[in-house]
């Protein structure tokens, strides 16, 4: 602490970092408990939200249909899910009762002014098991932050923490920075919801070295791990693998930051993907896209340059969803080769091997289909077909990280641990910030925003009773 | 595949905001628009202008969208669909060179009325004694005296039918850019249009200053349109009592007439002020300023339409009844001449967009299995 920083007046019940689900679920729960609540969001009014702004559904587990759910969803087969995409690492006690407590999220949230709707087009596989957002996350937080505001939440823009004092494992005040004005604000409680450090490159680069200067960062920019950071410095118990971070292969011509779903490639299935030797270098159809998209991330990041380029022919054309960037056209392989600015002898050969190893079979993107290669190195399992009717087409991609796993450690009371293994008498996190308790690995639709809401609104609940005595 | 460039500015950013929504998809439950979109890969000019007479206006994506400004992306599809749909009236106009009629249409609309009220008011006074414009006159036939029937008749039935006629052949160049409708698809659009479903955004509001609020366009929508049918079939009942009946008007006030007509003229007077208040406080951020002039003159024209007669049937047995026939007739002429070439449009194209819609669901609920 600067001994010369303003010193505001007020003592807060409780001081909510970020802006997004977690930070709003927890400020609502906090004051419907009675408390006084501020809201510091770091963005902009606008970028409020952090990453909520892309996401568009949540995983809750139900026992029946419901208007917008096919059928039910049990906290069996949720924790079963959950322990799939995580192999396993994840806190079972912890993860067990975020289940059961997301059963009541669906109403509390509809309660919040949230709206859901069926899930529709594109995304029916996830109709029994995820609600989607009317209008998406971005209508979400706006449902989230009218009802806060109207329950009295202060709400600060553009504010950024910049230092915490704490003791002991006890939050005592922070330091926030408003334009060119620092201020000291002071709080019963504090709740940390304020994200993960992906968009922050030079802490990427720590466990990535310079290939981190080639990601895309597919959300917010405002996610830069300051609070992350100083609970860690101050004592908070780390949890989850700070190397590791969800990537999935994204149109390399998008935003360094915040192009959010519309930069999403869902075609490598149906094509090859060749590395800037216009070589190939995994198997493109070992299993069904929604179970192996975020693999590529990693792929790519592999590569040389972290660039690599999905191949396809007019054939493949229109069976994926549509993307924001129009696919790189030429009427052969070679002038698509010059196109990419790839030697177009070797692009040829890699095709020519490709299409003489692709043995006959019945094309069937619904199913795990037996078009596939023989003797090539490596193998395309399924949907493999030849390239063979023009024009062909191909889009760059880099890797385009979504967060990060490390976090603090957290109690079933969302109550940071800290590295004795002792709780905090007064801190709390939620959302990305602790979603490592749960994920250590892998990701499910709509299970970050699960974690953010369960755990903000415990946080929040928590945070009011810890004031209020 | 797109194989020509888009006509206009307003339709190449169209199909820019399109292919970006047509990406991301997280707003297909909130109105027609977007699940019309997803139906397609690349759009032809025909399609985008379908898309904004889908629109409503009601900003509710504008809101929920997080590639709205100041993202980079720049996505306002509300603002610019506003414009397309403008562009699309000047577009389907018949004859071509009436074009040029939507370019300050609030002007125009004002100079047509005043011209037509100015004519009318000089033809009485050209045409008859001064002592009949400014006298009494009740009972049967009472206004022929200032203008026999069939004049009246001719007049009125000639720029009638020169409306329909015009509203007809832009609808049918609109049409025709679809793939036609069946009974089932018309019953679903009329439907939608009279209960004009898609106002709000799939429920949540249509976005105005203060962001998404109850949607108060809606009942002063319902006054404005249902108040013009019932002045319509006034002037329906009218026209029956004449020829099947031989009874002339002007009607005692508890006559179907009158009473049709009364309670229609009340619906435009109160519907075109909340409309215009409602418009005015929108979110400036998702409306196009230049197409003001258009929506005011059209909705003061339908109030006008209202006072006068209003202002006839208070005071048809006094003096003034001469001078406010003239009015009255004035702006009714005014009215007709411009629903081809102002705002009126809009509620045609749309409901031939919302039939289309319903259609085009139809076949991709049977494509689908």
């Amino acid at each position: 602490m600067t001994e010369s920083d303003e010193e505001e007046e007020r003592l807060y019940d409780v001081l909510v970092v970020g802006g997004g689900n977690a930070a709003l679920c927890a400020a609502i729960a906090a004051c419907r408990g009675g408390a006084s609540v501020l809201v510091l969001e770091a963005a902009p009014k606008f970028y409020r939200g952090g990453n909520t702004r892309h996401t568009r559904n949540m995983r809750c587990a139900h026992d029946t249909a419901t208007d917008t759910l096919t059928g039910p969803y049990t906290e069996d087969e949720f924790w079963t899910d959950l322990h799939q995409v995580t192999g396993g690492q994840t806190d079972e006690d912890l993860a067990r009762h975020m289940i059961a407590e997301s059963k009541e999220m669906l109403g509390w949230i509809a309660e919040q002014g949230v709206r859901f709707q069926p899930s529709l087009g594109g995304t029916l596989s996830l109709g029994r098991t995820n609600s989607f957002f009317l209008g998406g996350g971005r209508a979400m937080l706006n449902a989230l932050y009218r009802t806060g505001e109207k329950l009295g939440v202060e709400v600060r823009y553009e504010s950024e923490l910049v230092g915490i004092d704490i003791r002991d494992g006890m939050f005592l005040a922070a330091r926030v920075k408003r334009g060119d004005r620092t201020t000291k604000i002071r709080a019963k409680t504090f709740v940390a919801a304020a994200g993960g450090f992906e968009a922050n490159i030079e802490w990427l680069k720590q466990y990535w070295g310079d290939t981190a200067d080639n990601f895309l960062i597919r959300g917010t920019p405002y996610n830069r791990g300051t609070v992350l950071k100083m609970l860690l410095d101050a004592g908070a118990h780390p949890v989850g693998d700070p190397t590791q971070c969800h990537a999935v292969a994204i149109d390399a011509r998008a935003p360094k930051f915040d192009g959010g779903i519309i930069t999403r490639l869902d075609c490598v299935v149906f094509g090859i993907v060749v590395n800037k030797h216009a070589q190939r270098f995994y198997d493109e159809g070992e299993d069904f896209w929604p179970k192996r998209y975020a693999v590529w991330g990693r792929l790519v990041a592999a590569q040389p340059d972290q660039i690599a380029y999905i191949l396809f022919d007019k054939n493949a054309s229109t069976l994926f969803m549509p993307s924001l960037f129009p696919a790189i056209e030429a009427p052969t392989i070679g002038e698509l080769a010059a196109k990419l600015g790839l030697d177009a002898a070797a692009l040829e050969k890699t095709v020519r091997d490709f299409n003489a190893s692709v043995r006959p079979g019945t094309f069937d993107p619904t199913m795990l289909d037996d078009c596939r290669t023989h003797a090539l190195e490596p193998p395309k399992s399924h949907w493999a077909r030849a390239l063979e009717t023009p024009p062909y087409f191909a889009y760059p991609v880099r890797p385009g990280i979504t967060f990060t796993y490390l976090g603090t450690k957290v109690d079933r009371n969302a109550r940071i641990l800290m590295q004795d293994g002792k709780p905090s008498s007064n801190m709390f996190a939620a959302g990305e910030i602790m979603a490592g308790n749960v994920l250590g690995k892998g990701y499910a639709a709509g299970i970050g925003m699960t974690i953010g809401s369960v755990f903000g609104r415990i946080a929040g609940r928590e945070a009011a009773k810890r004031a209020n005595n | 595949m797109r194989t020509t460039e888009p006509a206009t500015p307003a339709l190449a950013e169209a199909d820019r905001l399109m292919t970006v929504c047509n990406s991301c998809r997280y707003c297909e439950g909130l109105c027609a628009v977007f699940p019309a979109m997803e139906m397609r890969r690349s759009f032809t000019d025909g399609d985008l202008r379908y898309f904004a007479n889908l629109c409503h206006g009601c900003g509710a994506c504008y809101d929920d969208c997080q590639f709205a400004p100041p993202h980079e992306f720049d996505v306002n599809v509300p603002k610019v669909l506003a414009q397309l749909r403008a562009e699309s009236y000047a577009h389907y106009a018949w004859p071509r060179a009436t074009s040029r009629l939507f370019e300050r249409n609030g002007l125009t609309v004002a100079l047509a009325a005043s011209l037509s009220v100015a004519v009318f008011v000089a033809g009485f006074a050209a045409w008859t004694d001064p002592s009949v414009l400014f006298g009494v006159h009740t009972g049967p036939g009472a206004f022929y005296r200032l203008m026999p029937h069939n004049t009246m008749v001719a007049i009125f039935g000639g720029v009638f039918l020169y409306a329909i006629l015009a509203l007809a052949m832009g609808l049918r160049a609109f049409w025709r850019e679809g793939k036609g409708a069946d009974v089932a698809a018309h019953a679903v659009a009329a439907h939608d249009a009279a209960r004009l479903r898609y106002l709000d955004g799939g429920g949540a509001g249509c976005s105005d200053s203060d962001g998404p609020a109850p949607d108060r366009r809606r009942p002063f929508h319902h006054l404005t349109f249902y108040g013009f049918l019932l002045c319509l079939a006034a002037t329906s009942v009218a026209t029956l009592y004449h020829y099947l009946l031989g009874r002339e008007a002007p009607y005692p006030w508890y006559d179907l007439p009158v009473l049709l007509g009364t309670a229609g003229g009340i619906g435009l007077l109160v519907g075109p002020i909340g409309l215009l208040r409602e418009k005015a406080k929108r979110a400036a951020a998702t409306r196009v300023p230049q197409l003001r002039g258009m929506e005011a003159a059209f909705i003061a024209m339908l109030f006008l339409t209202s006072l006068t007669g209003l202002a006839l049937l208070a005071l048809r047995e006094t003096a003034a009844m001469g001078l406010l026939l003239a009015a009255h007739l004035g702006v009714v002429f005014g009215l007709f001449l411009t629903l081809p070439y102002g705002k009126f449009v809009h509620g045609l194209y749309r409901y031939a967009a919302l039939a289309r819609y319903a259609q085009e669901r139809k076949a991709g609920r049977s494509a689908d299995g």
